[in-house]
């Protein structure tokens, strides 16, 4: 592990919950999507909760966030209350977004969520947006962006990286690799599988990281984002990673190997951390046993509340399809 | 005191009074800035306002229709321009995806503040990549707001009441407008962009029309006038959310309607208001409703040919005459 992100006890405590409450409020989704409380599609973040858990870490509120479909662990990471969360996977209005949403298109305002995207590579040129908006109005603040490599593929990714290296904008492209676009392989979708290096064509830092190494992952995003503070423009980081389970609910696998899966859930971001922490004596069984019982209840209060949310009336059906106001 | 302006003028003070009336309103588009616009609406502005507030984009209409959505999510008021309207379908993700729906897949917690102006419309034998009227499929979708600026003080006037409108709005402005010449009222300051509009009244026929379908319109009721019949011509302008109740007033009156659209006659705009008056106005008809449509092919290059794949005054006349006086 990479030594410049200080592991005092605190923080390596935070890094280690943040993959807890994320991984434990994913298997209570399953749980509610089983029992047809949560409808249509939820993809699953299993494995990957070191990306997003380690990019925030490197944000401060006053930055920006554009996510995908596969959004739950930025949601969490980045502070959005797991309470409106799953009040809004259970379609009510006390969701953050009134239930019009959903699993795919979480926003949130407090804390500049600027939205799950469920068309692949859709949310790329939206950040190139935010960041510009943002310069125009002398912010200081930088945009990170999420897209999978399947994004890789898409003209968007390509206009986008390009725009936002002309104009020098804040963006932090965050390409989370998990080498399956749903269920098309990288090398079968991509001459050129090293995604890192794409970066140089638009004269873009692009750099590779483990991303089942939660430090990592903080590390190189830190020094992106102090690169990119510094108006240095843009930057691209690919976090090579894994997802665990199926694309969405229904997904036969018939693209990979139950031996691939395995191999890759050996190496996971949370028993690997957590294993490295027991190891170093950085954390002990019973803080460990504490940490998952504090996110369990977590997740508990969050069922309740939105067991307890109401449904929208049917007369605000139309409500938002356009807006009074520019909300303030 | 009047004096003589462009449609093409009249939208370039537009847009200048949006750049001096607001910091946060800038241009955004495709040899908008040095170059000075395609149309040559946006000339002079890139030296008068800088490249940082009228920004020569790369071809990349999907990347900087999406830096216009976020950042008008994020407070600016962005004006984007799309060369034309064939153009404005490799952007067709971030305005149907993005623009059209995060108000309301966010819970109203964002709006979409962003003006695309877009030039759209056959006539100037450019053929099928460059010529046809989509503006149609843009009315379908809930959420966005669709002008089409026919006469100068739209022209002047819209893309003002279209940025306080805190939705995404798309202005449509037709290829064989911009060199129309005309005086503007210096008492008019405003227009609305909530209304259909009178343009002639008339007894006989009404004929709802809008961008350079109204012109040919309007000339269709001069020859008409001369046979005897009294047409009244309705600009549409407002192409979503469609003003109804004033189509319905004219039809009311004048009990007989033809609709023109340079938009291919399947599934098109005329189709939804040919339907909306049979739905709600259908006892008012003394004749069977009628539509002048661009014909289903894609726009030929050779003149004689687009002439008669787009509506002609003469076709109007026809379609008027043939309802008040069956043969």
């Amino acid at each position: 592990m990479n030594a410049r992100v200080r592991l005092d006890h605190d923080h390596v405590r935070h890094l280690l919950r943040q993959m807890i409450r994320i991984r434990h409020f994913e298997s209570k989704c399953v749980e509610l999507y089983q029992a047809q409380k949560i409808l249509g599609f939820l993809h699953l973040y299993d494995g990957e909760e070191a990306v997003s858990v380690g990019v925030m870490e490197a944000l401060t509120p006053e930055d920006a966030v554009v996510a995908t479909y596969r959004e739950h662990g930025q949601a969490i990471a980045r502070g959005i209350g797991m309470d409106v969360l799953m009040a809004e996977m259970l379609g009510k209005q006390e969701g953050c977004c009134c239930g019009r949403g959903g699993s795919m298109h979480i926003f949130d305002r407090k804390t500049r969520f600027y939205g799950g995207n469920a068309i692949v590579g859709g949310g790329l040129p939206l950040a190139v947006g935010v960041a510009l908006g943002d310069k125009m109005q002398g912010r200081d603040a930088v945009t990170a962006c999420f897209f999978g490599d399947g994004a890789v593929d898409e003209g968007e990714f390509h206009e986008s990286m390009n725009l936002a290296s002309l104009w020098r904008l804040p963006v932090l492209f965050v390409c989370e690799n998990n080498l399956y676009a749903m269920g098309m392989a990288l090398p079968r979708a991509e001459a050129e599988t090293d995604l890192a290096a794409k970066a140089a064509a638009y004269r873009m830092p692009g750099i590779a990281v483990d991303g089942m190494d939660v430090v990592a992952v903080e590390n190189a995003a830190r020094s992106a984002v102090e690169q990119i503070r510094a108006g240095g423009g843009p930057q691209f980081l690919e976090c090579r990673t894994y997802r665990f389970r199926a694309h969405s609910m229904f997904d036969a696998q018939l693209y990979r190997t139950k031996e691939e899966v395995e191999a890759w859930r050996q190496k996971g971001p949370i028993v690997r951390f957590q294993g490295w922490l027991v190891k170093n004596g950085l954390i002990h069984d019973e803080e460990l046993h504490r940490i998952e019982a504090e996110a369990d209840a977590e997740i508990d209060r969050a069922v309740a509340f939105a067991e307890a949310g109401t449904l929208e009336p049917l007369e605000e059906l139309d409500r938002f399809v356009t807006m009074d106001a520019v909300p303030g | 005191m009047s004096t003589l302006i462009t449609y093409r003028e009249a939208c370039r003070q537009a847009l200048r009074d949006a750049l001096l009336s607001d910091p946060k309103t800038f241009l955004m588009g495709e040899d908008i800035g040095r170059y000075g616009g395609c149309y040559a609406v946006t000339k002079g502005l890139f030296d008068e306002f800088g490249e940082e507030r009228v920004r020569d984009t790369p071809l990349s209409e999907s990347a900087y229709v999406g830096a216009g959505i976020g950042a008008a999510m994020v407070g600016m008021r962005p004006i984007v321009e799309i060369m034309t309207v064939n153009f404005s379908l490799l952007a067709l993700d971030q305005i149907v995806n993005n623009a059209a729906t995060i108000p309301h897949m966010s819970g109203g917690q964002f709006a979409v503040p962003l003006v695309i102006r877009i030039s759209t419309g056959g006539g100037r034998r450019v053929a099928a990549q460059h010529s046809h009227s989509l503006e149609g499929w843009y009315a379908h979708i809930p959420g966005l707001r669709i002008l089409a600026p026919a006469v100068l003080e739209d022209a002047r006037y819209m893309l003002a009441a279209a940025l306080k409108d805190p939705n995404p709005v798309l202005i449509f402005e037709h290829v064989m407008l911009y060199n129309n010449e005309g005086e503007i009222d210096p008492q008019v300051t405003s227009v609305d962009i909530e209304h259909a509009k009178v343009r002639r009244a008339g007894t006989d026929v009404s004929v709802i029309a809008y961008g350079n379908g109204l012109i040919k319109a309007l000339a269709a009721a001069e020859a008409l006038a001369a046979e005897g019949i009294s047409a009244e011509i309705i600009d549409l302008r407002v192409l979503r959310p469609l003003d109804t109740p004033t189509l319905l007033a004219s039809v009311a009156k004048t009990r007989r309607c033809v609709i023109v659209d340079e938009g291919w006659k399947s599934g098109s705009l005329a189709a939804e208001i040919g339907m909306r008056i049979a739905e709600e106005a259908f006892f008012d008809l003394d004749a069977p409703l009628r539509r002048v449509c661009g014909r289903e092919v894609p726009m030929p290059y050779a003149a004689h040919l687009e002439d008669a794949a787009l509506p002609q005054p003469a076709d109007i006349v026809a379609a008027a005459r043939d309802l008040v006086r069956p043969a």
